[in-house]
């Protein structure tokens, strides 16, 4: 069973909005309709997104950290928003696990949406039915495009290649050996909704540098003597050492 | 939760139709009450669901799709509840025609009808009781509140109606309204002190995964307001929602039974009393929405 899903990486996401602003461009110009806006000029706009980026600040000054934290619907493989729908118009696609909503069998009752603890889905003023991210559906199963092209409007934007997309059910596949390699984690974990969408964690990075790996002591140019901060020429550095 | 008040309207009315419908049913079987009171009371049932019903309409982006709802009845309580009320309305629709009409069978569109009322208070509940990340709903409280609220201002309704038109029935009615108040008080106290102590499983922490005592939203991504920050906040001042709750205290409880007590000598306080009652769960029911705090507000504390 295939079940497509993104890992976010928070240790690379720099909140630019590019995954926002190309989810917004994607979906609004596709097959299955705006998504629309309120007084988009006006004092107070408002309107229809699919995945929106916030940010938290964590710790207390001065050891603070920003963190950005990209937000869409997480497909959870249990997950809560499809069961309670009266209609059946939402549902999660058993080929790839993929949860939409119909349009055309939506009533606009919001109940899914207040059975969403992660708050993914977003009614929509205009059309009046509930909108939610498709994982570009229309862009993943397009068998017209370049295959390294059938990923998410979002995936492509990043420019820091935050997001990963991939089959989490396929244990070789990127995003399962980023979630299993790098602590990958889910949201509210305590609702059981299992959530295939995953987030990287924030990581520590150190480096380690001895004084001879700014100097390069294995430096041909160095090698008549003339450089004189270079004391021990010729003497076996750290590298030498390392096997 | 923001209330939507097509939602409080739908649950309070239907909620007097189906208490006042089990009250009259139970009245024919032990044979007390004269027919013409109760094809009164089916009617006054049938316009209570049918005003309930019209509300639930404006809660809908699509109404015009409403008949969808009956499919998912296998999964949705919301589909349930669906298929329920118009089954409940039919029901006494067709025993108030056969009451009217003389027509035989009205024994068993009483008995269906008291089913769909029983499930239809089930559903109703459960619509709220089984979403569990939203704990101040998912409670036994929930199923017992609707169906103690109902029965009592349908037994208060019914009272009313007795004493304008069988007036022998008022007082046993009376009664029974006075004990379903005091136990609705009860229960309904009962799941505030539950609320007031629940401690929420989903925090910030487990909301972005970041296990750190000391997180602040800086920006939720976006300037404007969103259906986020609109359907799930009542937007009220904390003053604002004690006022309710004392308020519903008083009008749903405390008032009522200082006016059904006093209908012993003043019987034309019923309708009064009815009234005030009805107010009050408008009021007690818009608390039940506004009190449940959503668990994706987390991500929403800092509009930047």
């Amino acid at each position: 069973m295939t079940q497509l899903a993104l890992v976010i990486d928070l240790n690379v996401c720099v909140g630019c909005h590019a995954c926002v602003t190309s989810c917004k461009q994607w979906n609004t110009s596709g097959s299955a309709g705006p998504l629309t806006d309120d007084k988009p000029y006006g004092a107070d706009p408002s309107g229809t997104f699919f995945n929106r980026v916030q940010t938290f600040e964590v710790g207390s000054f001065p050891n603070t950290q920003t963190v950005h934290f990209p937000k869409s619907c997480l497909h959870c493989e249990d997950p809560p928003c499809v069961p309670v729908c009266p209609t059946g118009a939402s549902y999660k696609r058993a080929e790839d696990g993929i949860v939409l909503v119909d349009y055309d069998k939506c009533i606009g009752c919001k109940y899914c949406s207040w059975a969403c603890p992660y708050g993914a889905r977003e009614f929509d003023e205009d059309r009046k039915v509930m909108t939610k991210c498709t994982l570009c559906v229309d862009r993943v199963t397009d068998q017209s495009l370049p295959e390294d092209r059938r990923k998410p409007a979002c995936v492509l934007a990043c420019p820091a290649s935050a997001r990963l997309f991939g089959d989490v059910h396929d244990p070789d596949s990127e995003v399962s050996v980023a979630i299993r390699e790098r602590g990958g984690y889910a949201l509210m974990p305590e609702w059981n909704t299992r959530p295939s969408n995953h987030y990287l964690p924030r990581q520590r990075t150190a480096m380690t540098i001895r004084p001879d790996d700014l100097v390069r002591a294995d430096n041909p140019l160095k090698i008549d003597g003339q450089q004189p901060e270079l004391p021990q020429l010729g003497a076996p550095g750290s590298e030498d050492y390392a096997t | 939760m923001k209330p939507a008040f097509s939602v409080i309207f739908l649950t309070t009315l239907i909620g007097a139709a189906q208490g006042l419908f089990l009250l009259l049913v139970g009245s024919q079987a032990l044979g007390l009450a004269h027919t013409e009171f109760l094809i009164l009371g089916g009617v006054v049932c049938l316009v209570l669901a049918a005003l309930g019903l019209f509300a639930s309409f404006f809660h809908l982006g699509h109404p015009e799709r409403a008949w969808r709802a009956a499919t998912m009845w296998r999964t949705s309580w919301l589909s349930r509840e669906v298929i329920a009320l118009p089954v409940f309305m039919g029901s006494v629709l067709c025993w108030t025609a056969s009451l009217a009409m003389g027509w035989p069978g009205a024994a068993v569109w009483a008995l269906l009808g008291a089913l769909a009322c029983v499930v239809l208070f089930l559903c109703t509940a459960m619509i709220y009781a089984s979403l569990k990340f939203l704990q101040e709903w998912a409670s036994a409280y929930t199923l017992v509140n609707y169906v103690l609220l109902g029965c009592a201002s349908g037994a208060t309704l019914a009272a009313a109606l007795a004493a304008l038109r069988q007036a022998e029935l008022a007082p046993p009615y009376v009664l029974i309204a006075i004990t379903l108040t005091v136990a609705g008080a009860v229960s309904r106290s009962l799941s505030l002190r539950r609320n007031a102590r629940l401690r929420p499983r989903s925090t910030l922490q487990t909301a972005i995964g970041i296990r750190h005592p000391h997180i602040v939203q800086i920006a939720t991504g976006f300037l404007g307001g969103s259906f986020n920050t609109r359907e799930f906040f009542h937007g009220q001042p904390q003053a604002v929602m004690v006022l309710a709750r004392n308020g519903f205290l008083v009008l749903a409880f405390a008032l009522p039974l200082l006016l059904l007590a006093l209908s012993i000598s003043y019987p034309m306080l019923l309708p009064v009393a009815f009234v005030v009652q009805y107010l009050g769960l408008l009021l007690e029911r818009w608390f039940f929405f506004a009190q449940s705090s959503h668990p994706q507000n987390l991500y929403y504390q800092r509009s930047a």
